[in-house]
């Protein structure tokens, strides 16, 4: 704070004492390649003022590390074809040429710099981004250049944000008057970042006009700011809850409806999510072209694997032990180390690395505090599909038909024809290969690690048990509130916290209720 | 097995002939043989008992003291708790405070408060370590907690009449609730590190040969007892309501036996052992953190008992010692088998073996009398 004060008053007596506008020299640009970190940051800001083109391609080459200097002489060296910075003209690079180092202070500052040169730059957009980064990071120093920016800006909006970017960095002056319409202009900027200036300058700040002004302004960006903080919370709850469904709801067909306590689902998961990594190699090293494609070949690959492994486990293990639910739950969790275990001989226990498709990455941003990064919305709608694709397969087709029947009544489906064991084994494996989806999904979001389906498992049956045995609705409802009640309580209490009170939760209205949320009716309840 | 159980008479003895020489053969082994071999008997002699064996067999001896209470709660009560993990542990954390309180000033810091918090800047012990400064205190603790979160967590789980899997998955949640709890900096528990560097124990330095062999032999003396107990309990008219609830709760209830009184105090008594093992544990090993109760534990105590035979007492010791020996060994000379074993060892016991190694050996002894 106080150094960017004097920092800014020592650059605004230098630009006093020469004439605006003058183009970059060699004085200027040696003094920003050489010498002490202090000299070459105050170099800096002075030539930034100026703002003309030659300054910006020449800090855009120190950025790129192309910069070398020999003799005393500063020279651009891109491609082996060396150029005078100021003249612009070719020279010959001499032999003893050194490069120009920059350290992270100094690489951050021409980071800024040539932000605060693009605010000249012809298309809107870059302009408007420029003003962004600057009003997010205000320098005294940069006063002078707003200014300029400001005289020839003619987009509404950036204009606007200029305008802003130029009170946040008059904030810290020294005239009473500049404080105090700073603090009134930077009422309507909608930015997060605004929020820690005014109090920090809240802190400092003795005269009490300035002072009020500042509470009223942080009052009014606060009250802008809150409704991007509800909806975040709120996506971030809904985000975690289309996880959780995802996890779920193979569970809500190998355990809902089927009864089987699966102890491996999280491994099946892994094995969905190890299936996606493999096809992503795979992608990269035969197809690179077609990389970004990978996830849709995933998807069908990783629910492919990991059916066929619940479908093993069905026909070789659990088929002969339905009705000892007990029996099943040790026999899965060794199934589970098994499965753990032979991953981490196969891909080594530590965990890999799984990159999005490039539509993948990036956000949504709505509001100024709001942004949705684009994987997590896309998990939300894939999570919606899977909801529905499985809905109407149980719902519409006739191997749903078969498992709901064998479900409420395996005699009498066996009695009308049904092959109760193969009906068994297609089931199994479809909430196996939904777990596959899940660990997909998960790649795209987490890490992908043999541990990958251990920190899921209690979450996903405290889903399913919460929802109701046998009812899909019931999961739906479980996934998303506990998703939203963990986000929720998280903002008072801290994660972990939260976590545990969602867990006392549920044990509590377990046993208030030990049917779930929606209980089934009728005979089948009491199976 | 079952029928010959039911036809016992009304006053069976404790033990047969052969069973109380096999206990005191046991009792000698621990009691002296273990002590002699291991102090008295010089390094180099075929004979010595190696002080990795002593503090190995200590160890799998609190792991059976678990198993058998694993038993008598899933084995013959019929409910499979993934929750003895968190009993263990919190035994073993309620000896862990008295032994940090025994490191005195001794510690990194030199300051009279564990080291743990020294370092996260606290001033004072908070109120839950009050008596963490005697042992007296301490012994009844070690019974108290884990008794205590029992009853409350069985009263309403049993009295919601909530059976089989559920009570399984919520007493999960419940370890798991509890470990995220533990691994907190600020409930003062120490945290990922938990407590170590012990010293002493009732002012004696802890790390001597004398005392790790004192601790061993309280241990096995407690498994025996615990054992005779067990014993006692599951031949008295309050063993067989256990066993008929877990063959037919329906039905028990119907003869007039309300369940809950029987279950809630079978699962405490198991609850109660397994803090007892997990403080005797914790001395002997020199450390306890939140691993302790991870699922996986859990779930392994369960293993101990079903690869032993469950329904029999001897099973689960038997169990506890053949896994856990397995364990140690596999580990060290096949590390990444080890898990595979273990997998396959669930996998097979719940498939082929319902009544473990116990069942498998008395179903062969059978069969060979029948032959001749």
């Amino acid at each position: 704070m106080k150094k960017w004060m004097v920092k800014g008053a020592l650059i605004l007596g230098a630009l006093c004492s020469f004439s605006a506008a003058q183009a970059l020299t060699m004085d200027e640009a040696r003094g920003m390649a050489v010498g002490e970190s202090d000299a070459r940051v105050e170099a800096l800001a002075q030539a930034v003022s100026q703002g003309d083109e030659k300054t910006a391609a020449y800090l855009q080459a120190l950025a790129d590390d192309v910069v070398k200097i020999a003799n005393g002489q500063v020279l651009v060296v891109r491609d082996g074809q060396g150029q005078d910075p100021v003249t612009g003209q070719a020279v010959t690079v001499p032999a003893d040429a050194e490069d120009v180092m920059l350290n992270n202070r100094l690489r951050g500052e021409i980071d800024t710099a040539l932000a605060a040169l693009k605010l000249f730059s012809p298309d809107v957009k870059v302009r408007r981004q420029a003003a962004l980064s600057l009003l997010k990071e205000p320098d005294a120093s940069r006063r002078p250049l707003l200014d300029k920016a400001l005289a020839s800006e003619k987009d509404a909006t950036v204009q606007r944000l200029v305008r802003q970017a130029r009170a946040a960095a008059m904030l810290g002056s020294e005239a009473l008057n500049d404080r105090l319409l700073a603090a009134r202009e930077l009422a309507d900027s909608q930015q997060p970042e605004i929020l820690l200036l005014l109090n920090q300058q809240l802190a400092n700040e003795q005269e009490p006009s300035v002072k009020r002004q500042i509470q009223t302004s942080l009052a009014a960006v606060q009250d802008s700011l809150r409704w991007g903080e509800r909806l975040g919370t709120l996506f971030t709850g809904a985000s975690l809850g289309s996880i959780l469904l995802l996890v779920a709801l193979g569970l809500a067909i190998t355990y809902g409806l089927m009864g089987v306590i699966n102890m491996a689902h999280g491994e099946l998961m892994m094995i969905g999510a190890y299936a996606t990594y493999v096809v992503q190699a795979l992608f990269r090293d035969h197809l690179p072209g077609m990389f970004d494609a990978y996830l849709l070949v995933a998807i069908p690959v990783a629910f492919i694997t990991s059916a066929l492994v619940g479908a093993v486990m069905e026909r070789t293990v659990l088929q002969h032990l339905y009705g000892r639910p007990l029996e099943t739950l040790l026999a899965t969790w060794g199934i589970s180390l098994v499965l753990m275990q032979g991953v981490r001989s196969l891909f080594g226990a530590q965990n890999v690395g799984v990159e999005n498709p490039s539509w993948m990455s990036g956000s949504l941003q709505l509001l100024p505090n709001l942004q949705l990064p684009w994987n997590r919305v896309l998990i939300i709608v894939f999570a919606a599909a899977v909801l529905i694709g499985m809905a109407l397969l149980i719902g519409k087709t006739r191997l749903g038909l078969f498992v709901r029947g064998v479900t409420q009544n395996r005699p009498m489906a066996s009695c009308m024809g049904v092959n109760t064991a193969r009906i068994d084994t297609y089931a199994f494996a479809l909430g196996s290969g939904i777990a596959g989806l899940a660990g997909c999904a998960l790649s795209q979001v987490g890490n992908v690690g043999p541990d990958l389906g251990q920190s899921y498992i209690v979450d996903s049956f405290m889903v399913v048990v919460l929802g109701g045995v046998g009812q899909l609705a019931g999961t739906v409802y479980a996934a998303l509130g506990l998703g939203l009640a963990n986000k929720l309580l998280e903002g008072w209490t801290g994660a972990v916290l939260a976590k545990i009170a969602v867990l006392v939760f549920i044990i509590v209205f377990i046993q208030k209720r030990p049917q779930g949320i929606f209980a089934m009716k009728g005979r089948s309840a009491e199976a | 097995m079952n029928t010959k159980k039911f036809q016992l008479p009304a006053h069976a003895p404790l033990l047969g002939r052969k069973a109380w020489t096999a206990f005191l053969l046991a009792l000698i082994a621990v009691g002296f043989l273990a002590p002699v071999l291991n102090l008295l008997v010089p390094v180099g002699n075929p004979l010595h008992l190696s002080d990795f064996a002593v503090s190995l067999i200590g160890k799998i001896m609190c792991y059976a003291i678990c198993a058998l209470a694993m038993d008598l709660i899933w084995g013959y009560t019929g409910i499979l708790s993934l929750g003895h993990g968190l009993f263990f542990a919190l035994g073993g954390y309620v000896m862990g405070m008295y032994l940090m309180r025994q490191i005195g000033q001794d510690g990194n810091y030199k300051s009279h408060l564990p080291d743990f918090m020294v370092f996260l800047d606290w001033k004072e012990l908070p109120w839950h370590w009050t008596l963490s400064d005697s042992f007296v205190a301490t012994l009844l603790l070690v019974v108290l907690v884990p008794g205590f979160i029992a009853f409350v967590f069985g009263y309403f789980a049993f009295r919601s009449r909530i059976k089989g899997v559920y009570f399984s998955i919520i007493t999960q949640a419940m370890t798991y609730a509890a470990m995220l709890l533990f691994f907190r900096n600020e409930t003062g528990f120490g945290g990922n590190n938990g407590f170590t560097d012990f010293k002493r124990i009732l002012d004696l330095p802890i790390a001597t040969p004398g005392m790790r062999m004192v601790l061993f032999v309280l241990t096995g003396l407690t498994l025996l007892g615990f054992f005779l107990f067990s014993r006692w309990l599951v031949g008295s008219k309050y063993g067989r309501v256990l066993m008929a609830i877990r063959d037919a709760e329906t039905r028990v209830m119907f003869s007039g036996y309300s369940p809950l009184p029987y279950k809630l105090s079978i699962w405490v008594i198991s609850a109660v052992m397994c803090g007892i093992a997990g403080a005797l544990y914790v001395p002997q090993v020199g450390i306890i953190n939140p691993g302790e109760m991870s699922a996986a534990n859990s779930i392994e105590m369960a293993v101990w008992a079903a690869v032993g035979g469950r329904g029999t007492l001897i099973g689960p010791i038997v169990g506890a010692f053949l896994v856990n020996g397995a364990k140690s060994w596999l580990t060290v000379t096949a590390p990444e088998f080890w898990l595979y074993f273990l997998g396959a060892l669930f996998i097979v016991v719940t498939l082929y073996l319902p009544n473990g190694v116990i069942g498998l050996w008395s179903k062969l002894r059978h069969q060979k009398g029948g032959a001749a």
